[in-house]
């Protein structure tokens, strides 16, 4: 019996470049650039690895966003990932992580699945949360947070590097994992693997596939309102030295004037 | 007044320093109500009185130790259901995070997380979000539910405030869910005898520059001359010069000092995520383009194997 993998994959703007919100105080996604979150590599990263060491395994690229969010997914196959699924509505524009977690669920049980693996984080809402809020809809474990994952025997494991302790996890599938940047370096697309990947079929699903009604999602739908965005003043232009022999006591001169030392 | 709960974060019922900051913050919204899962909830209770909680919902039980989040999700969900508060408060650490985000799936609430602040509002409290690696700060609000809402760590002074602290059994029976991720094995981290990182007036933090592991003591001298906790950015982890639970930045903790020392960091933007809204921001560096002198209030200009051990010596010395 083939194992299914799911692996869920976020399309966002570029961290390096200007990010912004748009005029109805969502993340601006069309005036920038985008990319499949570096953070989401490393769970396609993982997807592939666990399915080498299965004996048959599938890996289904997931994702829910707009039209540009295809090249997260193409990135995702070129990696290894066998094929992809689109999640795409006007109706989702403003869906907050509540929204998301309900739409991934439908679309993640429609694709059939034993294991789902996402990233740690997004790398624009950085929220963390979407991965336990997916377990939690479809009724299976969660194992996450994990720089370290297996599967066989029909369980995942994995370690977890927590804030006051490292625990060693285990679950039987299905679950949700995800994965954090310390599980290891994601391979980067070959060749054969970007021209493999034109070939690969991408499902597109909208609303209506799911069984999901517009005012469920979306903006309107959204259980959390911004009322406010307001770019951050820049810092006050420092002061900068050169360090000519005294820059330790000019430094420490500094802390003193401000009542460190 | 309208209760609020308060989730606490704590070791072995030792109270975390952000669970008093949440109690502090939960003043403004309303009463306090603390739910203390695990042991000791006695001994946390004096602690949890002391900053403003006037009762102590409190269960224990080996599934919370044994099981990974879910069976907490069951106790916050009975509180919840049990008290009907005006909001719910939880830490934002990862396991704080996936607690409340599971609790609102359940409560049917909308979630916030990473909070800096919060205040009441007309319409419910309303958090302030520092968001786009703190380039953007947000006000947002939960429009459906009973709001959830993560606060990060050194987002308020926790402010003693006494108030009762009754400790009162919580009732909790476990879900079918709660027993499905075991943790077969626990490594408590080891303590380094400095503050917590996220928790720490002062952080001091290295980065490639050190060049090396063995470098790193000039780090830590500094630190323990100032009482401050060590950083490093991920260039510095990623070569194993310093263990992962010390980097700073997007994919490790996030930090918001009152100072924060950077020693051969360039500042990219996924470190500058964990440590832009620090108070006072200092950066030693030999590059002088390098990004993190556009964040500095004060940054020399020169090498760091020059500067530091001169600094961290003048700090010694005026402590007299
Ligand atoms: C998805 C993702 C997540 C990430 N998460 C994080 C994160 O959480 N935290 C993080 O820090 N990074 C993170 N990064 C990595 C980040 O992009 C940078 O690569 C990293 O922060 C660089 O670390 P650095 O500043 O120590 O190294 P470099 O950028 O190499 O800078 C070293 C600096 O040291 C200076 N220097 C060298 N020698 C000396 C000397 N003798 N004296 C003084 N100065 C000297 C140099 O001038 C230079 O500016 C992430 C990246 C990605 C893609
Ligand atoms: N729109 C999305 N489509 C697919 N996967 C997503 C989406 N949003 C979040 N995820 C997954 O959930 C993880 C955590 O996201 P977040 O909780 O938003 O930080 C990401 O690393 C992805 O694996």
């Amino acid at each position: 019996m083939s194992l299914r993998i799911v692996v869920c994959v976020k399309y966002v703007p570029d961290a390096t470049g200007d990010r912004r919100f748009a005029e109805d105080l969502t993340t601006d996604r069309e005036s920038v650039d985008g990319l499949l979150s570096e953070l989401d590599e490393y769970a396609v990263e993982q997807a592939l690895q666990i399915a080498e060491d299965a004996d048959d395994a599938e890996i289904t690229v997931l994702t829910v966003g707009p039209e540009d969010a295809k090249d997260a997914l193409r990135k995702a196959l070129s990696m290894g990932a066998d094929k992809a699924v689109h999640v795409e509505d006007d109706d989702l524009h403003g869906t907050d992580v509540l929204g998301t977690s309900y739409v991934l669920a439908k679309a993640v049980e429609k694709t059939g699945y034993d294991l789902v693996v996402c990233g740690m984080a997004s790398t624009d809402g950085t929220m963390g949360v979407l991965p336990a809020m997916l377990a939690e809809r479809l009724g299976v474990p969660q194992v996450t947070l994990l720089s370290e994952v297996s599967v066989a025997d029909g369980k995942v494991t994995g370690r977890r590097d927590g804030d006051t302790a490292t625990e060693q996890l285990e679950a039987a599938l299905p679950a949700v994992a995800s994965v954090t940047d310390q599980s290891g370096e994601a391979r980067y697309p070959s060749f054969k693997g970007i021209m493999a990947a034109k070939k690969k079929p991408v499902e597109s699903l909208d609303l209506d596939d799911l069984d999901i009604e517009a005012e469920e999602v979306g903006l309107e739908g959204a259980w959390t309102a911004v009322d406010d965005a307001a770019e951050r003043p820049a810092r006050t232009a420092g002061t900068v030295v050169k360090d000519e022999g005294e820059g330790g006591k000019q430094l420490a001169d500094y802390l003193a004037g401000q009542k460190f030392l | 007044m309208a209760e609020v709960l308060v989730y606490v974060d704590h070791v072995d019922g030792a109270v975390r320093k952000p669970t008093l900051e949440l109690l502090t913050l939960a003043r403004r919204v309303g009463e306090p109500v603390a739910v203390h899962l695990g042991p000791n909830a006695e001994g946390a209770a004096k602690t949890l009185g002391e900053y403003g909680a006037v009762r102590v919902l409190a269960a224990d039980a080996p599934e919370f130790a044994d099981y990974l989040v879910a069976p907490k999700v069951d106790a916050l969900q009975a509180a919840c259901e049990s008290v009907r508060p005006a909001a719910v408060l939880v830490p934002s650490s990862a396991e704080g995070k996936e607690i409340a985000a599971r609790l609102a799936i359940r409560a049917g609430s909308g979630i916030i997380t990473d909070a800096v602040d919060l205040e009441a509002g007309d319409e419910g409290p309303v958090a302030t979000q520092s968001v786009f690696a703190a380039a953007y700060t947000t006000k947002s609000r939960v429009t459906k539910g009973t709001p959830v809402i993560t606060v990060k760590p050194n987002s308020a002074a926790p402010e003693a405030a006494p108030a009762a602290g009754a400790v009162e059994a919580l009732a909790v029976s476990f879900s079918d869910g709660a027993t499905g991720t075991r943790v077969t094995a626990r490594t408590p981290r080891e303590s380094t005898g400095r503050p917590e990182l996220t928790e720490a007036a002062i952080v001091v933090s290295g980065g490639r520059g050190l060049n090396g592991a063995e470098n790193f003591p000039l780090i830590e001298a500094l630190a323990d001359s100032l009482g401050a906790a060590v950083g490093a950015s991920r260039a510095a982890v990623d070569a194993g010069w310093y263990p992962h639970s010390h980097q700073v930045g997007q994919t490790g903790k996030s930090v918001s000092p009152q100072l924060y020392i950077a020693a051969g960091i360039s500042g990219a933007i996924q470190h500058r995520a964990g440590m832009q809204t620090s108070k006072t921001i200092v950066a030693i560096n030999k590059d002088a383009e390098a990004p993190i002198f556009d964040l500095v209030d004060y940054g020399v200009v020169g090498d760091l194997f020059e500067v530091v051990p001169q600094l961290t010596e003048e700090v010694e010395a005026r402590k007299g």
